[in-house]
């Protein structure tokens, strides 16, 4: 008898720590398959290693979001098309050949050309869309692993490490009985489960985090080609946005061209929301309805899917040592995705790591120890400069300018001032120089200065006034919510601590709920009993995105919905 | 190992797809004809079998050469390999035990005997339960019934099952088999993959047939009463000993009934209730 339904489910009871020993065993695990994963199984598989990849969605891609554009740099240790050719001409979208920045303040705008810094050291960029980027790269992984002996499944969810004697030696499934492996590379994204099982991440802080919110919207090719002066298909258009349309939440929106939608979004610093009381979708709807964007709407809009996600700071959270005995972890579970002002890289690292963890554990291997590969990958990590790009050093210097420090204040006010608003007149030039300046951008403190004060100055000093009326109107969180309601099978997520006080920022941050709203994840509620009213909030994981946004604001126990569950992104 | 399914067309009985006439008989013209529902538990454990074994799958059916369709879609649905009809007009209005003869000589004709034949609950049209069995029983093999999981001891030669006795109280019966044997499933079979070398398997086995189906022709046998050697006094019509007299339509119930609504704690009230149940009871009426 080697597997039966009624005797294989009883296998996890023992909390993930193993006390068989014949298990099934593969020389590696990758776990996610999104640009992290796919690099590294890519990379495995061309070292012959037999590798099993598990994917949690129903698709690769179908969990992943991101803003987004892919970047390859000249001094990566491996990019994205190097380990899957044809990658540029079957997966992405348009080139990001231009590159903007607009200072926004109220109806005011000055635009920055940041294409020195977009395209210093850049091979190529390009906009993605993550279901059709990751499901390609998904069909080329299960082809390579395959022939090592592994292969990729999808619907399976990874929910723990297992371990022996209190070393990692495989992982455990919601859906299969517990693996074991020589190496586990955990890709599996900025909620890792394995990275929190492994101790090596947590949700503790908000000030770690950003939060991304993007709306992918029709249009079709020709319209988007003529509304942004593109030339052709191989011709694309970034912009970025900054000052005063997000109500002092300190985070900025993008625009992306893809071949027949544009990615629209906003990021912005989770602490930030979490303190604002800010709601997510309005500031997206500030963005979709500012005049600006009618140069492209010009009064149409069709939105194909709104989505969220979070984004680790790396600045603060990029594990400079993500590696625990056999686990290894690439990309943003392990915080490496790098955002410095209007720069914005994540998938471009998680490449480097996932073929960096791949080498490692090549090099262990050569070496005759296996468990030589966490310490092979972060040297790796250190040598490749991949660390110096996630942490600069230049930022911790001026990290200590926090939001509530008194020179934050003074710069604020200075910068408000006559004084301030005379530099920026006079310093023109050399304020558009200073953001294409890598070294200048990696020293940007994440205050409200720098992401709100000087661009609205700027604005208001340099801008021109934009006349439009941009007279879409964008979904509301009903219509928005409606698309994104799944099977979540069992509630995934459970609050700990229902008071107000502990948990309701959830109600506002959570980009799928609003304080008035009565629908969506979190929502509050008065209750009373014995004559006293206490206020709590309550939680329906129906439409949750899986952001992860309430892990962190909010007290809960917080998992991923099982293998094939939850929700599901056409466009990502 | 060598896997046998056995499956069957019936009339699509789901709400807009079946047709009856007024006064309640099948229209079996302008019904669609489907894979028998319940078939569905006993290919995907001939399918189970195959992926955590290895060997083929042969799916095996009885009837007008229409049902060619149904094996096709049951190749896609669980990757079979071979595809096999009986049919000839001599087989038509077979009972379940002439349709058991005309199986298990099928059966016995393929080049390599399977080791297991699996068979539905029973038939969404006939509603027996009778030709698994009895086709187990032409076959002269052992047969485990109403199994909700499965898996099989290559070296030991047997089939280790759960099957589901429902009665009062439902039990779970653990019960082994030597191969060759049958296997009739229970609707509550599901199919469980539990390591990811049997998923792998289980998505290549998909690839692979997505070729074999554009030519799925090519992989299936008709028999005809003449090529499986058969007695015409023993199949179809003649060789059925099943007379079905008459077919009573189940009235439907009326629209509008009187309700007597009588409250938990009225105990007079349900004494009364209880008095003309018995009553009812009594007169069996």
């Amino acid at each position: 008898m080697t597997e039966d339904a009624n005797d294989s489910a009883a296998v996890r009871t023992d909390g993930g720590e193993s006390t068989m020993s014949e298990h099934e065993h593969y020389e590696a695990i990758v776990v996610g398959c999104g640009p992290g994963g796919a690099a590294a199984a890519a990379a495995l598989a061309e070292n012959d290693v037999e590798t099993l990849v598990l994917e949690r969605g129903v698709d690769a891609g179908s969990k992943n979001v991101s803003g987004g554009l892919i970047y390859a740099e000249e001094a990566a240790p491996y990019t994205i098309d190097d380990l899957f050719p044809d990658f540029r001409e079957e997966a992405t979208e348009r080139p990001a050949e231009e590159y903007k920045m607009h200072n926004v303040s109220g109806n005011k705008v000055a635009s920055f050309d940041l294409e020195e810094i977009h395209h210093g050291g850049t091979e190529w960029c390009d906009a993605v869309l993550r279901r059709e980027m990751d499901s390609w790269l998904a069909d080329r992984v299960h082809e390579r692993t395959r022939e090592t002996g592994g292969g990729l499944l999808t619907d399976v969810r990874v929910n723990g490490l297992l371990r022996e004697g209190g070393e990692i030696v495989g992982v455990t499934c919601d859906e299969l009985d517990p693996i074991t492996a020589d190496v586990i590379v955990a890709a599996d994204g900025v909620n890792s489960e394995l990275a929190r099982d492994a101790g090596l991440m947590n949700w503790d802080e908000p000030e770690d985090w950003f939060q991304g919110v993007k709306a992918v919207v029709d249009m079709d090719r020709e319209t988007i080609e003529e509304r942004f002066d593109l030339d052709g298909p191989d011709d694309g258009a970034a912009h970025l946005f900054s000052g005063d349309l997000f109500e002092g939440v300190r985070g900025g929106g993008f625009l992306y061209t893809n071949e027949d939608s544009l990615s629209i979004g906003t990021v912005f610093h989770l602490d930030s929301i979490a303190e604002e009381r800010a709601e997510p979708q309005d500031l997206l709807d500030a963005l979709l309805t500012h005049p600006l964007l009618d140069q492209w709407f010009q009064g149409e809009y069709e939105e194909l899917e709104y989505s969220a996600k979070l984004v680790p700071d790396s600045k603060k959270v990029a594990n400079p040592s993500p590696h625990s005995g056999r686990l290894l972890l690439v990309g943003d579970a392990a915080g490496q995705m790098q955002a410095q002002g209007p720069i914005i890289k994540g998938m471009n690292h998680a490449v480097s790591a996932g073929g960096l963890a791949a080498e490692a554990f090549q090099d262990a291997k050569t070496r005759g120890d296996p468990t030589l590969a966490g310490d092979l990958y972060e040297q790796k990590l250190e040598g490749e400069g991949v660390m110096d790009q996630l942490r600069p050093t230049r930022y911790e210097a001026t990290s200590w300018l926090s939001e509530s420090s008194i020179a934050t204040s003074i710069g604020s006010a200075v910068m408000n001032s006559p004084i301030g608003r005379f530099g920026v007149k006079t310093f023109d030039g050399l304020l558009e120089k200073s953001f294409n300046s890598p070294f200048v951008l990696g020293m940007i403190p994440d205050t409200k200065i720098s992401y709100v004060t000087v661009p609205t100055v700027i604005g208001d000093v340099l801008g021109e006034p934009v006349s439009a009326d941009n007279e879409i109107e964008p979904p509301d969180l009903a219509d928005r919510i409606g698309d994104l309601t799944y099977d979540v099978g069992d509630p995934h997520i459970e609050v700990l601590d229902n008071s107000y006080e502990a948990s309701g920022t959830a109600v506002t941050a959570c980009p799928v709920s609003a304080e008035d709203f009565g629908g969506g994840c979190y929502r509050s509620e008065t209750v009373e009993s014995n004559g006293s009213k206490e206020r709590v909030v309550s939680l329906d994981t129906q439409p949750c995105v899986e952001c992860g946004t309430c892990a962190v604001v909010a007290d809960t126990h917080w998992e991923h919905p099982a293998g094939g569950k939850g929700v599901e992104f056409k466009q990502g | 190992m060598k896997l046998l399914a056995l499956t069957k067309g019936v009339p699509d009985f789901s709400e807009g797809a079946v047709s009856f006439d007024e006064d309640g008989h099948l229209e079996r013209g302008d019904t669609p004809t489907v894979m028998n529902p319940n078939d569905e538990q006993a290919l995907e454990a001939a399918l189970q079998t195959k992926v955590r074994q290895g060997g083929t799958v042969g799916l095996m059916s009885m009837g007008p050469p229409g049902y060619q369709d149904i094996l096709e879609e049951g190749m896609e649905s669980v990757y079979a390999d071979e595809l096999y009809l009986c049919s000839d007009r001599e087989m038509a209005a077979a009972d379940t035990w002439a349709t058991a003869i005309t199986v298990a000589t099928g059966i016995e004709q393929m080049d390599e005997t399977p080791d297991i034949v699996f068979a539905g609950f029973k038939t969404a049209d006939g509603e027996t339960g009778h030709t698994g069995p009895q086709t187990c029983w032409a076959l002269d093999r052992p047969l485990i019934t109403h199994v909700i999981s499965m898996d099989v001891d290559p070296e030991a030669e047997t089939v280790r099952a759960k099957r589901l006795v429902k009665g009062d109280v439902s039990e779970i019966e653990t019960v082994e088999a030597p191969l060759p044997c049958a296997i009739v499933t229970d609707p509550e079979f599901e199919p469980v993959y539990r390591k990811a070398e049997h998923r792998l398997r289980h998505k290549d086995l998909r690839e692979e047939t997505q070729e074999r189906v554009k030519n799925a022709d090519d992989h299936l046998t008709v028999w005809s009463q003449e090529e499986l050697n058969l007695d015409p006094d023993y199949i179809g019509l003649d060789g059925s000993p099943t007379i079905v007299s008459g077919v009573d339509p189940i009235p439907k119930a009326p629209d509008e009934r009187e309700a007597t609504v009588i409250e938990a704690e009225d105990e007079e009230g349900m004494r009364e209730v209880l008095g003309e149940i018995t009553q009812y009871a009594a007169e069996g009426d």
